[in-house]
């Protein structure tokens, strides 16, 4: 059977619901929110009451939880299995967390309350800010980024305030070729030009050609370790000494810290600013692409410059340092990058994570992250194609080197874990080697579950080097829609509902 | 520890596999220089009970704003979000998926988004929308970078009636860039020439609506000031509701609108997560920052939605990317859209309503008060007063006896001395009478 036969007439088969947009179902007049009448008053609206129609639909509250209930069951989710996507750590998502971020005195404090009234909320942050920096063994933390690529834009901007501050301005900055993409976008939001340093055969940065790049026009290396590759940068002393010894920076990105978090500190390998994902390492939910929180670890050098707001501790209890002028003598912030302190939602959850673990737990939760990924790679390693040698750090790379003229790509591949009930790995990421499967399984699978993933990746590689590719190219077909034409999406961009979108259609 | 699945014996039969003999050995790259496993100065793992114990005690040590009455806004206004919101929003497809990178098992985020797009764009008059920003104030500075991508000019002119958060956020953005930020003094008073800041070279007019201190104006002759001139015009809006009883953005000739869009569906969280909105017309769709969701067809033809235009994206463009942002606020866009859907058109008309009408009833009681001016004319929700007396202070004794009555222009303008006796007061629909009438009569004991 596929996913289009047999035929029904109300287009539902079974469990496998169509749900039309809120736009289609819904009707003038009609709403899920009873509210009460407004006092009579004279407005004060100055003539703007609002002339333009509003197109919302109206619908009631049992049928936006129907079509919010249908859409879900569209969706992979952590909860439902394994979903290996490499340098997103999708791991376990544990409710306590949940129900403690919704506690009215975290989830119903307002940011510009008195201090007095959120002594609480400061504590919290200033105890979660202390393991971050014990973790990492960094002096300072910027608590307030919002994101991952957030706190790059952090790191990069007290970097050159740090710079700008005693020296001529440097104008450069290098990153691996096989960096994030937000680590030269974030550079070029800093007004640096961005200088690409190769890999070596080993698939960690050619420590030759950094030496070489460096110069006195460098303000920062910009490194993911382990790196994109899922590999420790074996030589990262030797370019933390090469950085230093020019002048300039050496800025990591903690997308990948869950390898290492409870066992080796950054501080401790010369880097001198570190985001840290908390919604990687420390599990706040991906919610679908977001929120997320990146606080930024700091050197001593790079600390004074760290953006506000941030929280103090003086006689009086906790405060909040909200404006530059506010800053204590010394300091100089390099400006404000978010509204209000953060995102203290995630910074809740973040910290009953490193509380239920604690300090031995991560050790654990990392060492299982590693161990999980090597597991994969030695189950996999005679069936699929490595770029490089291991051990690998918490995720696996493997290259289409094994796939070659078998007629199946990497994305192909992708497609058929899908009708096998995964969510695919991160795929032609890295860009440094080809067709690349970027495998991130987690400390949160069992042996049970990794064994039934190794046999299916196993299998369909066999079946792919079989000569079997059929099945391949129609991948997916148990899914709730087939392969989507994205070409077609992005040539004629339809990017909201018009009822002129669909003449005919019920609306 | 209950989060990790594996037993002693499944360790041992894993490294076996891998023919190693520990963990540590896979640790071998790290230089033999640096130490490995550290002793911490921190707890060692606790049970779900002890961290709940210990978290909430936390909690409780904070007032929550639902607890009393609360007239706090500023950029964050307190609403009652229907509990179906919450509870979809829980769902484990939605909470535990990631961004929708595989569409064919990702179309429930990516339908939600493509609503999400068109209610957004469709509350603000404007023709498009993103799948979402950070906050209000980061989508504020997003859109004035967009702005000068546009247009190709380099001045950026800010109103003093934008939050100086935003305000701060924007100019913090652009440091490093070729670029200057012209910052206009903030002026309860309605009283700024905007117009006049705008010249040949300028990029954009950032203005907020409803203002920073609450005021409402219109915004049609500053857009046909911008677009004589060949700038944009960038309206922020800090409380959504308002587009509930006021007349949008795009119908005053905004280019962009960036929003901070919590106000719907989400908590106040102390200020974060937050939820950034941005919205602006077609042509520019190529310089927009962000996600967004397009709507196309699978090979059967069925009707599907994936994430489109990526070639302006930084996991594609890299250093010529529109926007260094990837993840952003998802979660609270679902809980925008599932709110939005839950109140219809009718629905946000009556809540503004709401909201409005108390306002202009709280205005009326604290206009009562001897000393205390209310100095905005029109507005929706919010407004400023002028006290007989420095705010800090009197929001310090009202909050001592259980009131939360606004927040100082003194808090966010540490730099106007002359905003020491202002206090910006919102009103929403959580508000009762029996609130106001609290808040006016210990306001009246405090200024006595």
């Amino acid at each position: 059977m596929t996913a289009t036969g047999p035929g029904t007439t109300s287009g539902h088969r079974g469990l496998l619901f169509e749900e039309p947009l809120i736009f289609e179902s819904g009707t003038e007049g009609r709403s899920g929110v009873d509210l009460p009448d407004p006092p009579a008053v004279a407005d004060r609206l100055g003539g703007l009451r609002r002339r333009t129609a509003l197109g919302w639909p109206g619908l009631s509250e049992p049928q936006v939880i129907r079509h919010f209930t249908r859409l879900s069951q569209k969706n992979y989710a952590i909860d439902a299995g394994l979903y290996p996507l490499g340098s997103c750590t999708m791991k376990h998502n544990p409710r306590l967390n949940e129900k403690l971020a919704r506690l009215p005195g975290f989830a119903d404090i307002h940011p510009l309350q008195p201090v007095s009234t959120v002594q609480g909320a400061l504590a919290l942050i200033d105890t979660l800010a202390r393991w971050l920096k014990a973790l990492t063994n960094m002096p300072a933390v910027a608590m307030s980024p919002a994101a991952g690529a957030h706190g790059e834009l952090c790191g990069l901007m007290a970097i050159r305030a740090a710079q700008d501050a005693r020296a001529a301005p440097r104008r450069k900055v290098l990153v691996p070729d096989s960096a994030h993409g937000t680590n030269p976008a974030t550079a070029a939001m800093c007004g640096y030009t961005v200088e690409a340093v190769p890999l070596n055969a080993r698939g960690r940065v050619d420590l030759a050609a950094l030496r070489r790049a460096l110069d006195g026009d460098t303000a920062a290396f910009m490194l993911t370790n382990p790196n994109t590759c899922g590999l420790f940068e074996d030589e990262i002393l030797e370019q933390a000494a090469a950085i230093h010894d020019a002048g300039a920076f050496f800025y990591c990105d903690g997308a990948n810290f869950n390898a290492l978090v409870g066992r080796v500190r950054p501080g401790d390998l010369g880097i001198d600013c570190m985001h840290i994902n908390l919604h990687k390492t420390f599990s706040t939910p991906h919610g679908g692409g977001g929120p997320g929180s990146g606080p930024v670890t700091l050197s001593a050098a790079l600390a004074p410059f760290a953006p506000v707001p941030y929280v103090v501790h003086d006689a009086n209890g906790f405060r909040l340092v909200e404006t530059a002028g506010d800053a204590a003598a010394g300091l100089a912030p390099l400006g404000r990058l978010k509204g209000f302190h953060g995102q203290m939602g995630m910074f809740v959850r973040a910290l009953a994570f490193m509380m239920s673990h604690g300090a031995d737990g991560l050790l654990q939760a990392s060492s299982d992250a590693v161990l999980n990924a090597n597991y994969v790679l030695a189950r996999l390693a005679d069936r699929m194609s490595l770029p490089y040698d291991g051990p690998c750090m918490h995720e696996v790379l493997f290259d289409d080197a094994f796939l070659k003229d078998t007629g199946v790509t990497t994305l192909d591949f992708a497609k058929a874990m899908i009708d096998e009930g995964f969510h695919p790995m991160t795929m032609y990421f890295p860009l440094v080697v080809h067709g690349a499967f970027l495998i991130e399984p987690t400390e949160s699978e069992s042996k049970e579950g990794l064994d039934v993933f190794v046999a299916t990746m196993r299998s369909l590689a066999e079946r792919a080097r079989s000569g079997d590719a059929a099945p391949f190219l129609a991948a997916p077909q148990f899914a709730p829609r087939r392969r989507l034409d994205e070409t077609r999406a992005a040539r004629q961009p339809v990017l909201r509902w018009r009822r002129s979108n669909h003449p005919g259609e019920a609306a | 520890m209950r989060y990790l699945p594996h037993t002693p014996a499944d360790r041992r039969a894993m490294l076996a596999a891998i023919g190693v003999p520990s963990v540590d050995s896979l640790y071998r790259d790290v230089p033999a220089s640096v130490p490995q496993k550290p002793r911490f100065d921190l707890p060692d793992h606790q049970s779900e009970l002890a961290v709940e114990r210990a978290l909430t005690a936390l909690a409780e040590k904070n007032v929550a704003a639902g607890a009393v009455p609360s007239f706090l806004g500023a950029g964050a206004y307190r609403h009652h979000v229907p509990a179906a919101v919450d509870h979809l929003i829980q769902r484990g497809e939605f909470l535990t998926s990631y961004t929708p990178y595989q569409p064919e098992v990702s179309q429930g985020t990516l339908q939600y988004l493509y609503e999400f797009q068109t209610l957004v764009a469709d509350l603000f008059g404007m023709e498009i929308a993103n799948a979402s920003m950070y906050d209000g104030a980061t989508a504020t500075a997003e859109a004035a970078l967009m702005a000068r991508r546009v247009t190709r000019r380099n001045r950026i002119v800010l109103s003093g009636g934008l939050h100086p958060q935003y305000r701060d956020v924007t100019t913090t953005s652009f440091k490093h860039l070729e670029a200057s930020v012209v910052a206009l003094p903030p002026d309860p008073s309605g009283g700024e020439r905007a117009v006049d800041a705008i010249d040949g070279e300028t990029a954009c007019v950032v203005v907020q609506y409803p203002d920073m201190f609450g005021r409402i104006a219109d915004l049609t002759a500053l857009a046909s000031a911008c677009h004589a001139k060949g700038a944009l015009l960038v309206v922020a809006v800090s409380e959504v509701v308002a587009l509930g009883l006021i007349e949008p953005p795009g119908a005053m000739g905004a280019d962009i609108v960036a929003a901070e869009g919590r106000s719907l569906g989400n908590a106040l969280n102390f200020g974060g997560p937050y939820l950034g909105l941005f919205a602006t017309r077609e042509r520019f769709v190529r310089q927009m920052p962000g996600r967004v969701v397009g709507e196309t067809v699978d090979v059967d033809g069925r009707r599907g939605w994936v994430l489109t235009l990526s070639t302006r994206e930084q996991h594609i463009r890299r250093e010529k990317a529109t926007s260094n942002i990837c993840t952003n606020s998802g979660l609270c866009a679902l809980a925008f859209t599932i709110h939005a859907a839950l109140l219809g058109a009718d629905g946000l008309a009556r809540l503004a309503a709401l909201n409005h009408a108390h306002a202009v009833r709280l205005a009326e009681r604290l206009a009562r008060i001897a000393g205390v001016r209310v100095v905005t004319e029109a507005f929706f929700n919010e407004f400023t007063v002028v006290l007989p007396k420095p705010a800090v202070p009197v929001v310090e004794a009202l909050a001592a006896r259980g009131v939360l009555g606004g927040v100082p222009l003194a808090r966010l303008y540490p730099e106007v001395p002359s905003f020491a006796d202002r206090l910006l007061v919102a009103a929403t629909e959580t508000n009762t009478e029996a609130d106001m009438d609290r808040f006016a009569a210990l306001l009246a004991e405090v200024l006595q």
